[in-house]
């Protein structure tokens, strides 16, 4: 038993050199199957790796699970444009902590990755655009470039072959909003981290007005396993509609928190008693956040039949989002825990549109007032109200994801709202 | 150019490809309201007040950016689209200060026209409000931060008409503001009064006329920028008589949506209250005031007996009808030479993003149109001196316009008649035999030729000053009565007859010149001219 925690049901494919330090290397990389995903790829060229990909049915792991391959087939064929490919390694949802770890640990899993990727879409440039408080990962992530160049595993003439492909690591300077797509490729040219307005889609005019496919480093770091064994071995694992593995980072409540890579539709149920130890002795589990902070939250009941895919999590009334499984106890204040997530979102707001600039700090301040006894039944009408105002009327989706765990929290706990309300438990707020 | 057909609010709609569904409602009379889209700047769709109801769409549709599509069905005056907007003004609610009372822009507020056709009767807004206080930008602009509603309209001037970013957003989320890269940001533009025109709310202000009136309270006239031969279309705003500011008026041809700081800060002259309000004519024992009744006749006969030459001066800021009447009248007492005096600045100011725009070198605004009568500019780039000859007439001389301030006391004292027509008492005209009290343009209407050779109008916007009266009106009724004819009896006749001498303005007519002026028929090649 190594790193934090690993459990036999887990399928260590990405996460297979977590806890081993001599993977970080480009030679133990090597030593350990490296760079035959990326071989491979220049055997069979890009049309094939991208059928491999689509095969595969790999799905974007930043969240929104859009499939990757089909991503990738919406970049024009190469021409006069540069293309650019981005790897999203802005890993800021709250209860998130998979890509800092696939970065630490095997940073050239995630270089590989990017040049297959590169490769396939005709792009000669990736950038890997890291969070801004990344401080070891992004020492790390940035020795492995130099080494990859150093051996010639990136730059001109990669592996002997024809093609080049530049890698430059980015560090942000620390913004939430920069992990959303149009917002990063602003931050990366220079410009204020705001959101850019849909269409025109990155596969058309995306970083420095270039096509521009940007994917997530979980995704990212699939790929050399697909490419080198091939889209339908990747499919032993999973549902149909959700195929592979995933990383699950669970936090809260339980045992054993930490990186559990399982197959995707694994009961949660398992996931929390079995693999993660299960809530501390002589608690009982209360919710449940599956997908990081932006999703909505789920209960008891909606737990108990609910499979760890893309579907079974929508099914249960949530969503799977980046597998961010933030398990609460019966010690857990709800409207805390709720106030605490809009706050965030308040403080992370670019401030561009008015319904998320003006409704997140609002939010905080109401829940805020109810949280400390002095809130109205009325209060809970006007979050709903707010909550409707905020989805779906701006350019991204934060306010979107600030709304989710307040509509879900009043439907599941409206108990606890009214307790506060009606001048039950009185909790003091710094 | 091919056309989409849609549906707004039950009508039927036709436009050119690639309309925005907010212009395409702009065809059927619908204001989409609507905050960070400006025509002339970026759309960053981030206002989010323009949200329409487009069916078969998932969500909301900002109708700025979003383009009209073939069969298209929109809603936005019911449901979806109407609730978004009550929800988002209440947003602006939350921290807005709520200080119309003191606010320069209430009565022209775009918050609060929306707020109060269709936002909530109550705010349900509780907790205490963000505060961000003031500050100086520089130049005329002074920023209240907490009336503000992020539509970036002005960091977006600055940055794409202006092209000098000096304006931006710092911060983020609610604690987002503007504010200058360094203090005073501002003071070095030639352009920072548009960023307050273009503010939809109070947030930016004019520190000139910083609590001077309410916006109610201000008679709007079309008129010209009288500060440069550019000819920016304007509106003069006045009160009780009194002008209070200049806003540019728009047109596509000459100004777009805008106007310089240097034309817009130079109004204060036409509230001169030192004025000529009386026809004065020389006599024996000094000055009478004998009304235009007993000046004109007398002025008339001194007139038909002058038999020396003629000179005139003139000045580059009297309308063409003034200048052509001047001219007819030298030409009717046996001709001679007009000259003008003009200030000229050292160079141009353009506005980069809407290049036809322009402070000019020129500072008069109707330099364009006594050239086409020709006229002749004389002295220095600071409009003084080149009057030794005119100084030293025996014959009759004319001046219209011109203070001659530059010039000695005994201006035209060897004139055989000296008659003087200004707006403001001129000490180097007190050897005249007629002062004689005209309107200025603020004061009459008539039209200027600018530097494009476009003729446009102007409307007054004061009431004449005493008896002062338009100098195409007092010039006009003298040659006429010389010739025996009717006088002109309007600005428009007295342009018909200009355009009657002036091949440049043949087949102009004068009501057709509308609010926007026309191009004249011939370009003129004027050498020397930009």
């Amino acid at each position: 038993m190594a790193y934090p925690y690993v459990h036999e049901r887990e399928v260590r494919m990405i996460s297979r050199n977590f806890g081993d330090p001599a993977a970080r290397t480009l030679d133990g990389y090597r030593e350990r199957g490296g760079y035959r995903g990326l071989e491979r790829a220049f055997e069979i060229g890009p049309a094939a790796v991208i059928d491999e990909v689509k095969a595969s049915g790999l799905r974007g792991r930043g969240g929104a699970g859009f499939p990757t391959g089909l991503k990738w087939s919406f970049m024009p064929k190469a021409g006069v444009k540069p293309h650019y490919l981005l790897c999203n390694a802005d890993e800021s949802e709250p209860g998130t902590f998979k890509d800092r770890e696939l970065i630490r640990w095997d940073p050239h899993q995630l270089i590989e990755g990017c040049l297959i990727a590169a490769y396939a879409m005709g792009s000669r440039h990736a950038y890997i655009y890291l969070r801004g408080e990344f401080f070891e990962a992004s020492q790390v992530m940035a020795r492995a470039v130099e080494e990859a160049y150093e051996r010639g595993f990136a730059g001109r003439r990669i592996l002997g072959s024809e093609n080049d492909i530049e890698v430059t690591v980015h560090v942000g300077a620390g913004a939430y909003i920069c992990g959303e797509e149009t917002g990063l490729m602003n931050s990366l040219e220079g410009r204020r981290g705001e959101p850019r307005v849909k269409p025109p889609f990155p596969a058309a005019v995306g970083v420095y007005s270039m096509p521009t496919t940007i994917n997530n480093v979980e995704t990212l770091a699939a790929v050399p396993h697909i490419v080198e064994h091939g889209g339908e071995w990747y499919r032993q694992w999973g549902t149909d509609k959700s195929p592979g593995t995933k990383l699950f980072c669970v936090s809260g409540h339980v045992e054993k928190p930490g990186n559990y890579e399982l197959p995707l539709g694994f009961p949660m149920m398992e996931l929390i008693e079995d693999v993660c130890g299960g809530v501390a002795e002589g608690r009982s589990l209360k919710s449940v956040i599956p997908g990081g902070s932006s999703v909505p939250l789920m209960d008891v009941e909606d737990c108990r039949e609910c499979t760890l895919c893309y579907e079974g999590v929508e099914a249960a009334g949530s969503m799977l989002g980046c597998a961010s499984v933030i398990v609460m106890d019966d010690r857990t204040n709800i409207v805390r825990e709720v106030r605490r997530m809009v706050q965030f979102y308040a403080h992370e707001s670019c401030g561009q549109c008015t319904p998320c600039r003006e409704g997140t700090p609002w939010m905080t301040q109401v829940l805020r007032r109810i949280e400390a006894g002095r809130g109205t039944e009325s209060d809970l009408d006007t979050l709903l109200d707010m909550s409707a105002q905020m989805t779906g009327t701006t350019i991204c989706v934060l306010s979107d994801s600030a709304a989710a765990p307040v509509v879900s929290s009043i439907e599941k706990f409206r108990d606890e709202y009214l307790a506060l309300i009606h001048g039950g438990e009185r909790v003091e707020v710094a | 150019m091919s056309t989409v057909t849609l549906t707004i609010d039950g009508h039927r709609v036709t436009v050119p490809e690639g309309t925005s569904l907010l212009h395409a409602a702009e065809e059927i009379g619908v204001e989409v309201p609507h905050y960070c889209y400006h025509p002339a700047l970026s759309a960053p769709a981030q206002c989010r007040l323009c949200l329409v109801d487009v069916e078969g769409a998932p969500k909301p549709m900002p109708s700025c950016v979003t383009q009209a599509q073939e069969g298209q069905v929109v809603r936005t005056d019911q449901g979806l689209a109407r609730e978004m907007r009550k929800g988002v003004l209440e947003f602006y609610l939350i921290n807005h200060p709520l200080d119309c009372p003191i606010c320069d822009q209430s009565g022209e507020c775009k918050l609060q026209d929306y707020v109060h056709s269709e936002g909530r009767a109550h705010g349900r807004g509780v907790e205490p409000k963000r505060v961000f206080g003031r500050d100086d930008f520089g130049g005329d602009v002074l920023f209240y931060g907490d009336r503000c509603v992020m539509c970036t309209r002005c960091v977006r001037f600055m940055e794409e008409m202006a092209q000098d970013p000096v304006l931006t957003v710092v911060e983020r989320g609610d604690r987002a503001v503007i504010d200058t890269f360094f203090e005073q940001g501002l003071k070095d533009s030639s352009w920072s009064g548009n960023i307050v025109d273009i503010c939809p709310v109070g947030a930016l202000v004019s520190k000139d006329f910083l609590h001077k009136a309410r916006a109610w309270d201000l008679d709007h006239t079309p008129s010209v920028c009288p500060n440069c031969s550019q000819g920016c279309n304007i509106d003069i705003h006045t009160r009780d008589n009194v002008v209070h500011r200049l806003k540019p008026r728009e047109n596509p041809e000459v100004n777009g949506h805008w106007m310089c700081d240097y034309g817009r800060g130079r109004y204060e002259w036409t509230n001169r209250s030192d004025r000529i309000t009386e026809p004065f004519a020389r006599g024996d024992g000094g000055w009478l005031a004998p009304g235009w009744h007993g000046a004109l006749p007398s002025l008339q006969e001194r007139l038909e007996d002058c038999r020396g030459p003629v000179h005139a001066v003139a000045s580059a800021h009297a309308s063409n009808e003034d200048l052509g009447a001047l001219r007819e009248l030298v030409e009717r007492i046996g001709g001679g030479d007009i000259v003008y005096r003009s200030a000229r600045a050292s160079d141009e100011v353009p506005l980069p993003g809407f290049p036809m725009l322009a402070r000019r070198r020129d500072l008069a605004p109707n330099t364009r149109g006594a050239e086409l009568l020709g006229m002749h500019r004389v002295g220095g780039d600071d409009a003084s001196g080149g009057l030794d000859k005119v100084a030293a007439s025996t014959g009759t001389l004319i001046v219209l316009g011109d203070e001659l301030a530059d010039q000695p006391e005994d201006f035209g004292s060897r004139a055989e008649l000296f008659v003087y027509l200004g707006a403001h008492p001129a000490p180097a005209a007190r050897s005249a035999h007629f002062v004689l009290p005209v309107t200025t343009f603020a004061e009459q209407e008539g039209t200027f030729t600018n530097v494009q050779t476009r003729v446009q109008r102007f409307e007054p916007a004061l009431r004449g000053a005493g008896n002062a009266q338009p100098a195409w009106q007092v010039l006009g009724a003298l040659t006429a009565s010389l010739a025996g004819e009717p006088a002109p009896a309007s600005a428009a006749e007295s342009f018909s007859r200009l355009a009657a001498r002036v091949p440049e303005y043949e087949d102009l007519d004068y009501d057709q010149l509308g609010a926007q002026g026309v191009p004249a028929n011939r370009p003129a090649a004027i050498a020397g001219e930009r």
